[in-house]
């Protein structure tokens, strides 16, 4: 568990900086072997980004999510412990949202404040089920994650087809206007990207996680089990409740952006396959951030904005789009071994040096 | 009695795959390194096979299409466990992020290259030459167990002689007892003289390439083709398969055969007027519930291998 912390913690900014230059560049490579032109490629997905209001706020829109899942992973990670589950909670606090704004009126902003609370907790509440079985019943998190993602999105199919069903697709009623947390005006600025709240509470949460985890005694407690759960353990700190709460706030905040997704994006829940996957960019994000606020923030911006410019790369380069993803896991695969960063720099300089000398 | 045949008969099909990647899983977890990474074997499996198979039933191979498929999905498939090693055994990186990120890769990378072969297509072309139930001659002609044991895929036949070729060489020979006691304490095997990062490197490249063998199972059987869904979440399934069978060979086949009534299960009772009331998503949601109680019930510390998840570090206690 501590070396699990220190791997987070304790990593310079280089490696980091490394792992995004060497992912970018191997995906230029594998570019060049499919028969793509990289600069192209990379140029269209850019102006993705940039191109235009529209575009940008559309890039900011895609960035939330990140922020939210990389503190939900974070959180976890720091008290030594993995929440792949982030998904499952995702779809909770979707469908908790989805409820309360779809079978409830109510008058607005109101209405949307106890939507957000609704999908909230019932996000917390997923999370803190893998708490529960983890120190009550000793079942590894990574399984009962695992388990109750799947669970959660059939649970969601089942309660929407019940109750919420629009007849002839494969997605829920939409809610109701009085629960949209969409931000109208500025949506209209931006030519109706789709700007909601939960940007505004993603920045709230960035502020409230540093003060959180370094300046309260719960924050403290966190660190402390996964510095060393049994010196924690020996320092008088309940570990069941530490892990437990845990959990709970890390699905908080997944639950959150099935929160947003639902109240300020899409207004309805589809019927989907499979779980949205934002939980597992978490990690990524969490990883390249090394759990910190500010951390976090440059690598959800930096992962958003790619993953929405990649939709460009076809589009302007007709480069299929999963490079990007491709060139996600390659930075996640360098910040997660920073030896292997370590032994190239050595490498390169040891040759350098074999060179002045020879 | 014939309903239960069928129930048979679709348990072992949906059950084979997970057979394999599961005893893949439990290889790399029994010599210490935990391998989240299944999925992405299994797709990189399916992938692999499914291109490989297609490519030689145009070439006029015929029947020997899909055997070439499984050939491939073992070989393609080291350049992901390989990925695996060179992180979390050669660089000492987390496991689990390691095991993530190979699926992130695969998942990505095959797509890109299916994408990249067929013309932009999300899957590759149908393949005719897949996999074909055998019919034992005699056995197969018994009532009942005949057509509930004996007329199925040659690969349900294979994943069942492998269990007992792991099973074998895990608790009867000297490899498997080094495999074991690299997972439980790597420090008295590299005393005794086991090279235990190599040993471990070995059992993740070996185990994946077994497990590439599911997602083969699956794309040259029920899919004959190969698309981004075609694993969706298999290989997280059979990892829950090693944890409730208790890294044992025979534990790991029989939660798999578990799971593998459960979706036999989903098709088979919707036939029924009864069953239609229930909505269909209890059925999915079945397999995971039914996981979690029983997980609930029976786990008790210290079943997993000593040292899963711990990097070797020579000189460290």
């Amino acid at each position: 568990m501590n070396k699990l912390k220190a791997l987070f913690a304790g990593e310079s900014v280089k490696i980091s900086l490394l792992s995004i230059v060497l992912g970018l560049l191997i995906g230029a490579i594998v570019m060049i072997a499919g028969g793509y032109n990289p600069l192209l490629a990379y140029q269209s997905m850019l102006e993705k980004i940039f191109g235009n209001a529209y575009d940008m706020g559309e890039a900011l829109r895609a960035i939330v999510p990140l922020i939210f899942t990389g503190l939900a992973v974070a959180i976890a990670f720091r008290a030594g412990m993995f929440n792949i589950g982030v998904d499952g909670q995702i779809v909770m606090g979707s469908l908790g949202a989805l409820m309360v704004g779809n079978m409830i009126s109510m008058p607005p902003i109101i209405h949307a404040i106890v939507a957000i609370i609704a999908g909230t907790l019932l996000g917390g509440l997923w999370g803190a089920l893998v708490g529960v079985l983890k120190t009550k019943r000793g079942i590894n998190e990574v399984i009962s994650c695992i388990m109750l993602n799947w669970t959660a999105l059939y649970l969601s199919h089942m309660v929407i087809k019940a109750f919420m069903a629009e007849e002839g697709t494969s997605r829920s009623q939409s809610i109701q206007e009085s629960a949209s947390i969409q931000i109208n005006w500025l949506s209209g600025l931006l030519d109706g990207a789709r700007i909601h709240w939960g940007f505004a509470l993603a920045v709230v949460a960035l502020i409230a996680y540093h003060f959180y985890m370094n300046r309260t005694k719960w924050g403290y407690e966190i660190r402390a089990v996964g510095n060393n759960n049994h010196a924690a353990k020996y320092a008088g700190m309940n570990v069941s409740q530490v892990v437990i709460r845990t959990f709970f706030l890390s699905g908080m905040l997944g639950g959150m952006v099935g929160t947003f997704e639902v109240l300020g994006v899409f207004k309805y829940m589809a019927i989907a396959s499979a779980t949205s996957g934002l939980g597992f960019d978490g990690i990524a994000v969490a990883l390249l951030g090394m759990n910190g606020a500010l951390g976090i923030l440059l690598a959800a911006a930096l992962f958003g904005s790619l993953m929405y410019g990649a939709q460009g790369m076809s589009f302007g380069a007709n480069v299929p789009g999963e490079v990007i993803k491709m060139v996600i896991s390659i930075i996640i695969f360098f910040a997660a071994a920073p030896g292997m960063i370590r032994w190239l720099l050595n490498k390169t300089k040891r040759s350098k040096q074999a060179n002045r000398e020879g | 009695m014939e309903i239960l045949g069928f129930l048979i008969n679709g348990t072992l099909v949906f059950a084979t795959a997970l057979i394999f990647a599961a005893l893949g899983g439990l290889i790399a977890e029994r010599s210490g390194v935990i391998n989240l990474g299944l999925e992405g074997f299994m797709v990189s499996g399916a992938f692999s096979s499914a291109v490989t198979a297609y490519y030689a039933e145009q070439a006029g191979l015929g029947a020997a299409a899909p055997w070439l498929g499984c050939l491939a999905a073992l070989v393609f498939t080291v350049i992901f466990s390989g990925i695996h090693v060179i992180a979390s055994v050669r660089f000492k990186a987390n496991q689990v992020i390691s095991g993530i990120v190979v699926n992130m890769l695969a998942a990505s990378s095959t797509f890109f290259m299916v994408k990249l072969l067929f013309d932009g297509a999300a899957d590759t072309p149908v393949i005719t030459n897949v996999f074909h139930r055998i019919h034992i001659p005699w056995l197969s002609d018994i009532p009942f167990l005949g057509k509930a044991l004996f007329q199925t895929y040659p690969t349900t036949y294979i994943a069942f002689i492998l269990v007992i070729i792991v099973y074998y060489v895990m608790f009867k020979t000297p490899l498997g007892l080094r495999m074991r006691a690299v997972g439980e304490h790597p420090g008295a095997a590299d005393t005794a003289g086991v090279n235990v990062n190599r040993l471990r490197a070995w059992s993740v490249m070996v185990g994946g390439s077994i497990a590439a063998l599911g997602g083969a199972t699956i794309a040259l059987t029920a899919n004959s083709s190969f698309a981004f869904n075609t694993i969706s979440g298999q290989g997280y399934i059979a990892l829950a398969a090693v944890i409730f069978g208790r890294w044992h060979p025979v534990g790991a086949m029989g939660a798999a055969l578990f799971f593998g009534f459960a979706q036999a299960l989903k098709d088979q009772v919707q036939l029924y007027e009864f069953a239609r009331a229930i909505p269909t998503e209890v059925f999915y949601m079945l397999p995971y519930v039914l996981t979690l109680i029983a997980l609930i019930f029976t786990v008790g510390k210290g079943s997993s291998p000593a040292a899963l998840g711990q990097p070797y570090e020579p000189g460290k206690r």
